[in-house]
């Protein structure tokens, strides 16, 4: 990703650093749909169309060792991660070049090596896994915050419950990133739980729980920053809810029935990115260089699929290779 | 007395359907039966299994759940010892192992040590199997972890009268049971489906197809590889007897030792992992019990051992099909005959 501001920019540089990581998680997004509707893709694909703030500021406030873990809708994560956006594609086609040998798949890619240690499938398995992350780097003197994304949904599952108290009572690096969209699938998660304010829960596990706009960029940076800081300097995990909403089905194909009418109209004019880019406009960042960083943006993205779509097949003769060490 | 309709007769139904029409009738007929899961009542599923039936029969006995599988499964072990008859749908077989501990430390037992005081009549809805693209958290067939449990009973439908017949059997019965089903299926073609019969028991094999060389048993989706293999073959001049297994435990072991004592040549296909598949049980079975009339040794077909990656092209080269199970059909034939020529 490059950054295409001029100098006169340089006070939004974080901004449109931001901006360009949303851009390329929708684009990629917009990619991967266009793939899949012309069968490249197969299977179950979720997009995150809708939540990039979530992604982009929350990266912007971890340090690069920083271990992430999220759901089966990470390819945002994956790319706001540094995780390119060649490697990302090539798997979901199948590619020798994908960042799992087209063995993860959309919805179980991993690349640790940008600190993404992968997506889940199973709802809520995550939150442990990140638990243990953090007490390796607890152990072993690191300073690695853990972070584990999930859903609103996600909130209901046991493992969830287990891994926010095994983090508090040990006071473990991790920070718990419920990623509100309101809908676990095609259900409202206001339908299953008395009280849909899900980061009150934390204080009965006796840690910090928060509420914050997911779509609000610089909300969610400052937010991650603060606990990420806290639970670096040995003070324990939080349960960050951040608010937001997809602006897609809960998978490709998914007709979204249940919305309500008018809600995804609603939800597009709170958006993340047309948001941003509007403040950045606002306070004096030239069209041409929003512009620009857009073109530059969708350039990176089709030279991706190029080179994915040109890359061989993984190899069936080694398909039996990485199952034991 | 309202017309015969959809709930009588014969009707075509695709798999999905039939399941849809065995749940509305259970529901009719049964008050105490209840029927939730993640998305199952008011979006009807995400396959659309469960569409309407919540209107047909309210919301109060047809819900949507929180995705907290442990609290489903557990609440219909404690509803089913309380005289409900609870019908779960795990969405995936994967996710089911969230829970096992419901299924298997606590459903599974409550007979037998209440030495039949108590019992736990639940039924669980669930399907499996490998579909190109998915993750290796949505591709497992574990039929063989859950029939390894005395006290649950493991059925899998592959036709879409298997998915009528077998679920109301499940519903009715009154042991903890586990019916899993196909999503590749669900959406297939309609088939003809005869509704409102009997109520048969929760178990029974069926001869899918009738041949004197050799014995093919499948299940699930499985069953129709065989039966493409199976064809085949006949073009070839081998007549396989094809043996739809529909329950794998309790296993319908007489149905299956008379067509393998008769063509005295057994293969087992299935789509679960060779390595401890039922297709081990079955093998061990069949030679222990057989032993001196087979005319080959027993063989399994599954899938190689191994995780299951997401590309389909990795997928394909792990898992067997019709013409995999047709040669290794023609070489168990084939090994017999070399036999013979033997000094
Ligand atoms: C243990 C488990 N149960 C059920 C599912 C099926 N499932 C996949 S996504 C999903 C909804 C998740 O909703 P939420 O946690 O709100 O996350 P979102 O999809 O909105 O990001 C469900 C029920 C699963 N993958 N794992």
């Amino acid at each position: 990703m490059s950054l295409v501001a001029t100098s006169g920019d340089a006070p939004f540089a974080r901004e449109l650093a931001a901006l360009d990581t949303m851009l390329h998680i929708r684009l990629l997004e917009e990619k991967i749909t266009e793939l899949r509707k012309a069968q490249s893709i197969q299977g179950s694909i979720h997009l995150c169309i809708g939540q990039e703030a979530i992604y982009a500021g929350s990266c912007q406030a971890l340090r690069a060792d920083d271990p992430v873990f999220s759901t089966y809708r990470g390819h945002g994560w994956a790319l706001a991660r540094g995780v390119p956006a060649q490697g990302i594609l090539a798997e979901l086609l199948g590619r020798e070049s994908g960042v799992c040998r087209g063995r993860g798949g959309s919805a179980m890619f991993s690349a640790a090596d940008h600190g993404f240690y992968g997506e889940n499938s199973i709802v809520g398995a995550g939150a442990p896994i990140a638990c243990g992350a953090a007490l390796a780097s607890v152990l072993r003197g690191e300073e690695r915050v853990a972070l584990t994304a999930f859903g609103d949904g996600a909130m209901n599952q046991g493992a969830i419950h287990e891994a926010m108290n095994f983090a508090a009572y040990r006071d473990l690096p991790v920070l718990f990133i419920c990623e509100n969209n309101t809908y676990a699938e095609l259900t409202p998660v206001a339908e299953t739980v008395r009280d849909a304010e899900l980061h009150k829960r934390a204080a009965a596990y006796g840690m910090p729980g928060e509420r914050v706009d997911g779509n609000d960029v610089a909300a969610v940076r400052d937010c991650v920053a603060h606990h990420a800081a806290r639970a670096r300097g040995g003070q324990g995990p939080a349960l960050i809810e951040m608010m937001t909403q997809r602006l897609v089905g809960h998978y490709y194909g998914d007709l979204q029935g249940y919305r309500p009418r008018g809600e995804l109209a609603e939800a597009r004019q709170r958006e993340p990115i047309a948001r941003l880019r509007q403040r950045l406009a606002a306070d004096g960042v030239a069209a041409d260089t929003l512009a620009a960083l857009e073109a530059a943006a969708a350039a990176d993205i089709a030279r991706a699929a190029e080179a994915a779509l040109a890359a061989p097949l993984a190899d069936p003769a080694t398909v039996m290779e990485h199952l034991y060490a | 007395m309202p017309e015969a309709s959809s709930s009588t007769g014969v009707a075509q139904l695709s798999f999905g359907k039939a399941v849809n029409a065995a749940l509305a009738r259970a529901l009719e007929d049964m008050p105490e039966v209840v029927l939730y899961g993640e998305d199952v009542g008011k979006p009807g599923g995400v396959f659309g299994v469960t569409k309407d039936l919540q209107r047909q029969a309210g919301a109060a006995r047809v819900f949507d759940t929180p995705i907290s599988e442990t609290a489903m499964l557990g609440v219909a072990v404690g509803a089913a010892m309380s005289g409900l008859r609870p019908v779960v749908e795990i969405m995936w077989i994967d996710f089911s192992l969230v829970a096992m501990d419901q299924l298997v430390n606590q459903a599974a037992n409550v007979r037998y040590v209440s030495a039949g005081r108590l019992a736990a009549p639940l039924t669980v809805r669930t399907q499996q199997g490998a579909t190109p693209g998915s993750c290796a958290q949505h591709s497992q067939n574990l039929e063989a972890l859950y029939a390894h449990i005395p006290g649950l009973r493991v059925g899998i439908p592959a036709t879409a009268q298997d998915a009528y017949d077998m679920l109301l059997a499940a519903i009715r019965c009154d042991d903890p049971t586990l019916v899993i089903e196909n999503r590749a299926m669900y959406h297939g073609d309609p088939q003809p489906v005869s509704l409102g019969g009997p109520i048969e028991d929760a178990c029974g094999a069926r001869v899918a197809r009738p041949g004197r060389d050799l014995t093919l048993v499948a299940w699930g989706a499985m069953l129709f590889q065989a039966l493409e293999a199976a064809a085949q073959l006949a073009r070839e001049g081998i007549e396989a007897e094809v043996i739809n297994a529909r329950w794998i435990a309790p296993f319908d072991w007489p149905t299956l030792l008379a067509s393998a004592g008769r063509t005295g040549r057994l293969l087992v296909a299935h789509e679960a992992n060779v390595t401890g598949g039922f297709g081990a049980e079955i093998a061990a079975r069949v030679q222990d019990e057989l032993y001196g009339r087979l005319r080959a040794p027993v063989r399994r077909l599954g899938v190689a051992d191994c995780r299951i990656p997401a590309a389909p092209h990795l997928q394909a080269a792990l898992i067997p099909d019709a013409g995999r199970i047709a040669q290794a059909a023609r070489e168990l034939v084939g090994e017999q005959r070399d036999r013979r020529t033997q000094p």
